[in-house]
């Protein structure tokens, strides 16, 4: 029989072996930083259509990522998604007329936002909104698009046309709102 | 055929019977706690038994099963051009679903049928007969401290089982067959969640643990106070708390499920 302090000196290093672990499983593994919550400033983007944006997902400017999603809702009035981007405080001279795109990592793989700085000389703050926004490419559409304007212009060449207006006309309701 | 009724009968009650026994035992331990002092070195060394003793068996399996699972993962992977996804792949498997799970079938294997024949052991030899002549009571001075030492002893194994898994698919998937370690990590850490996968897991496994130790400390206490009676108790802990396992596992992943 071993002696209880030796026992007990064990039983310690299991338990900081333990915790060591789960530390590990955390930040390691996980990459858990939300226990402490990353400096930073929140900016809105309403997007017509996300596609398989996340919580979480990567924010990036040039691909370096400099922020993650940190909300997505959807606006009752405009059926818009409005996505709220957290951005870290060492990002703070994004030009506020940039523009947002959700962009697809390779082929399959998930979704994330780029963000394309422009030339103003005023910076996005604390609460601001991206005006100029990219909805996601959703495959299945672009290749029902493009069937479509296969199909047309073989029987007549007012296809091209017809498209356009379908496109215009949904720019316009989302600028008239 | 009334006879053959009655049989069936006499059986649903043994089995209901059993159930209450057990029931009664784990409200003696749970709720009448003994004193911290006197309680809490009869638990460390339960600890000590059933869990510092079982972290080599632990050790070594977990690091084998994550190479496994790395080298078959790699080469399936690989088929579609999706190597980078090993991580993942490894981290999601071995923190929600092999971790727990297999940590508590080697926890039932080592630790479990050691508590059930120990404890049987001490009630065939009338150690237990002669506690009670002493006026100290065997369910505070042997069954509770076991039964607590297991319940800890699971979440903590599991976490160490887990990140030597992980580590065993880092040796094999980065250093062997040369996958870039940046790659492995990083696509890991966006795809793995603290909250759904790796607190989800340690969940199953607090559960896992809590079942195997009540199972043990049951068998072994109602043991036959034979040796025969003491071989079919623990063969029956090993073999109730497996099937225990796998059927909360699926349980607790149906339930747990709707995050992911």
């Amino acid at each position: 029989m071993l002696s209880q302090r030796t026992i007990e000196t064990s039983v310690g290093l299991f338990l900081l072996a333990a915790i060591g672990a789960l530390l590990v499983l955390a930040f390691k593994v996980s990459g858990l930083t939300s226990f402490f919550k990353t400096e930073g400033y929140n900016v809105t983007a309403s997007f017509d259509d996300i596609g398989q944006l996340k919580v979480r997902a990567a924010v990036k400017i040039s691909g370096v990522t400099i922020g993650e999603v940190s909300a997505i809702q959807l606006d009752p009035t405009t059926y818009k998604a409005v996505v709220t981007l957290h951005i870290h405080s060492n990002m703070k001279d994004i030009p506020d007329d940039s523009s947002a795109a959700i962009l697809t990592a390779g082929l399959l793989g998930d979704n994330y936002i780029e963000i394309s700085p422009m030339y103003s000389k005023t910076f996005l703050k604390n609460g601001s909104d991206i005006e100029d926004t990219n909805a996601a490419m959703i495959l299945e559409k672009l290749i029902g698009q493009f069937l479509f304007k296969i199909g047309n212009n073989s029987s007549d060449s007012s296809a091209t046309n017809s498209n356009d207006k379908s496109v215009e006309k949904k720019k316009s309701i989302s600028k008239g709102e | 055929m009334i006879d053959r009724i009655a049989l069936l009968g006499r059986f649903s009650l043994e089995v209901i019977r059993d159930y209450g026994k057990a029931g009664q035992l784990l409200w003696q331990v749970i709720f009448r706690f003994p004193q911290f002092r006197k309680g809490f070195p009869l638990v460390l060394q339960q600890i000590y038994a059933e869990g510092v003793l079982s972290l080599i068996i632990i050790i070594v399996s977990s690091l084998f099963i994550g190479m496994v699972v790395a080298l078959q993962g790699y080469h399936t992977l690989a088929k579609f051009g999706a190597s980078a996804e090993l991580g993942p792949l490894v981290a999601l498997s071995v923190a929600r679903e092999l971790g727990p799970v297999v940590t508590a079938l080697l926890f039932a294997g080592r630790a479990g049928s050691a508590v059930t024949a120990e404890i049987g052991l001490m009630k065939a030899t009338e150690q237990l007969s002669s506690m009670e002549m002493m006026a100290v009571n065997p369910i505070h001075r042997v069954i509770s401290p076991r039964l607590w030492g297991g319940f800890i002893s699971m979440p903590l194994l599991t976490m160490i089982f887990n990140v030597t898994a992980i580590y065993g698919a880092y040796l094999v998937g980065v250093k062997w067959l040369g996958l870039d370690a940046g790659v492995f990590w990083s696509n890991m850490q966006s795809s793995v969640d603290f909250h759904l996968d790796v607190m989800n897991g340690i969940i199953k496994s607090t559960v896992f643990g809590f079942v195997i130790a009540w199972i043990s400390v049951y068998q072994g206490y109602f043991a036959e106070p034979t040796s025969a009676g003491i071989a079919s108790a623990t063969t029956r802990t090993v073999v109730y708390s497996s099937l225990a396992i796998l059927g909360l596992d699926f349980v607790l992943t149906a339930m747990m499920i709707g995050g992911w």
